[in-house]
């Protein structure tokens, strides 16, 4: 990736350094010289993130400062806004429908999170060995990243048809009668689950290719000689060297997790009965259909808090698994 | 899934019986997971080709007895498929050439210029990356609604819709993520100093260091960035779904959703949009899977 390879420009380059290099003296003082003036790098820094710092201070900073200010007031776009100072948040803590859509929400991250490191982890493995089938496999195991969630939603909404899909299909041959899935509520959300860890789990799982492919082999080679076994060399060796990966996958998934929403508007509209409404979706609602904006950005604030806890709690695991 | 030791996996050949076993064991594990991942595309195809008595009756039949296009002569000509390509196609190159110079820029000052304010700007745009994209999605919404002197509005951003429902909305917002100056920062901080200090040397301006000597080092680095965002913007909903509202602004990935809500269980319609809309990012894929593969893995190193 990294491989920087020898161009015309950087020999001639390198014949100019070694040359000034003779000359030392030449070179101390070029500053000094009239007729060469010094490149101020600190003009030309400032002029390359000019336009950069600009757009993130307009569409990052001055956002973030917004959504502080509005979450205290009553903004809803029509009309002025007044100062409701923490109404809102007291609003959210008896807001039912809120306090659902956080369970619905907990309970997709609950499902989500173990399951989608348990498959990038175990294809990771999978695929951690010296075959030349490996490459063709890994393309075909990544294929799904590729789609986007609008057309993996549409292609699940065909595989979970009750009928005719291809899931009740396949139980129906283990004699299985299969749940009616996106029209039941108790189903629906698992199926989002299942939908979102096929989807994903692709880049992960080349993540934890990489850490795989960071463990030393002397360790493999040093508990092979002491006679340890198959789970037991998985269980010393490859999950603590892998624990820095662990916390990096496991970590972006409780972010994406907790902000879940193309898949419950694509598959479900938040139904049924309100089984696969999300926090996200909910601020949705909230923001831009109700516009009722200085509530969604409380909303959103409080989401924010909730992911920075579980995040922290998350760390605490595996540093502590790690020690 | 078998958790089988990695090491013993690594080796050579597969000589005696109990390798032979573990290899075949290994090849039925692979398969598997591949027809999980890979078959139901195939069906997406097959289905998008069959006629509309056969979808429901016989919807596991691996080949239509009478296959047909008029699916997607269907899904073409009920959404104006055609308009969304080219909405999807215009944001999707906007973003990727706009990100390719701003990262390279500002990646390429983070990692090699020396200029006061440089530690703290970086950290807080590093930072920025952990802050929940639902945070700035409602106000970033009312900047780009109240922008001074866009779409009607006057100076205090009243009076119009400001960049709603044009492809600012969509462009300025991510025109310099925080993601593509990093990315392209850790390029740029691999490469030797001494390129640069000796073109100085020469009274090259800094500019022209950055352009001639260290941009087409960082080639590589840029396709990547380049292709991954092409994805991302091609395959972004949300925000297009807040921001573009009239009908001839619309993403291909907004009209899709729009056409499944009014089209249910028009399952070969449905099927044939799908294909249509995912061929440009499979197309990439398939033509560039090792930068993808590669520039994937190198950013979870980091």
């Amino acid at each position: 990736m990294t491989t920087i390879q020898p161009t015309a420009v950087s020999a001639d380059a390198m014949d100019v350094a070694t040359a000034s290099a003779k000359t030392p003296a030449r070179r101390r003082d070029r500053h000094s010289r009239p007729f060469r003036k010094p490149q101020p790098q600190e003009i030309w820094g400032w002029i390359f993130v000019l336009v950069p710092m600009l757009l993130f201070l307009t569409f990052v900073i001055i956002p973030v400062v917004m959504a502080v200010v509005l979450s205290f007031t009553d903004y809803a776009v029509i009309g002025d806004a007044a100062w409701v100072g923490l109404e809102n948040y007291r609003r959210i803590a008896g807001d039912p429908i809120f306090l659902l859509a956080l369970r619905n929400t907990a309970i997709y991250t609950l499902m989500f999170v173990p399951l989608g490191v348990a498959v990038s982890l175990g294809t990771a493995l999978l695929l951690n060995r010296n075959s030349r089938a490996v490459k063709l496999f890994r393309t075909f195991f990544y294929i799904p990243v590729v789609a986007s969630t609008v057309a993996t939603a549409t292609i699940w909404y065909w595989l979970l048809n009750p009928q005719s899909g291809l899931f009740n299909i396949v139980l129906g041959w283990f004699g299985i009668n299969g749940p009616a899935w996106l029209y039941d509520s108790k189903w629906a959300m698992t199926a989002i689950v299942l939908m979102s860890v096929w989807s994903g789990f692709g880049t992960n799982m080349l993540i934890y290719l990489g850490g795989l492919q960071g463990i030393a082999r002397e360790l493999y080679e040093a508990v092979r000689i002491d006679g340890a076994n198959a789970w037991q060399t998985f269980r010393y060796i490859t999950i603590p060297g892998l624990s820095r990966t662990t916390f990096l996958i496991s970590t972006l998934l409780i972010i994406g997790a907790f902000q879940v929403f193309d898949q419950a508007y694509l598959l479900t509209k938040g139904g049924p009965g309100n089984s696969t409404l999300t926090v996200v979706y909910y601020i949705y609602n909230q923001g831009f259909g109700g516009l009722k904006m200085g509530y969604a950005s409380a909303l959103s604030f409080v989401l924010f808090l909730i992911i920075a806890v579980f995040s922290l709690i998350n760390f605490k695991l595996t540093s502590r698994s790690q020690s | 899934m078998t958790t089988a030791d990695p090491y013993v996996l690594r080796l050579k050949r597969a000589s005696t019986p109990r390798q032979k076993i573990g290899t075949t064991a290994w090849y039925i594990a692979v398969i598997a997971v591949s027809i999980t991942t890979v078959f139901p595309l195939i069906w997406t195809i097959v289905t998008s080709l069959k006629p509309e008595g056969e979808i429901l009756s016989s919807s596991l039949q691996i080949w239509p007895d009478q296959p047909t296009l008029e699916n997607y002569v269907k899904a073409w000509t009920s959404v104006p498929f055609g308009r969304y390509f080219f909405n999807s196609t215009f944001l999707a190159v906007a973003g990727v050439v706009l990100n390719i110079f701003f990262g390279s820029l500002a990646g390429y000052a983070f990692a090699r210029l020396r200029f006061r304010g440089k530690r703290v700007l970086f950290g807080t745009l590093l930072s920025s990356l952990m802050i929940p994209g639902i945070v700035t999605m409602v106000p970033t919404f009312l900047v780009l609604r109240r922008f001074p002197f866009a779409g009607g509005n006057d100076l205090f951003g009243q009076g119009g819709m400001g960049f709603i429902n044009s492809y600012w909305a969509i462009i300025l917002p991510g025109a310099a993520g925080a993601f593509a100056v990093f990315f392209m920062r850790q390029f740029f901080a691999s490469m030797p100093e001494e390129l640069a200090e000796a073109a100085r040397i020469d009274g090259a301006s800094e500019f022209r260091i950055f352009a001639q000597i260290y941009m087409p080092l960082a080639k590589a680095g840029a396709a990547v960035l380049g292709i991954l965002t092409f994805q991302a913007g091609w395959n972004s909903f949300m925000w297009p779904l807040i921001v573009l509202s009239d009908r001839d602004m619309l993403t291909v990935q907004v009209g899709l959703a729009a056409f499944k809500t009014e089209h249910t269980t028009d399952y070969g319609p449905l099927m044939a949009g799908t294909v249509i809309v995912s061929l440009p990012v499979l197309l990439i894929f398939v033509l560039a899977q090792r930068y993808i593969i590669e520039g994937v893995a190198h950013v979870g190193s980091k």
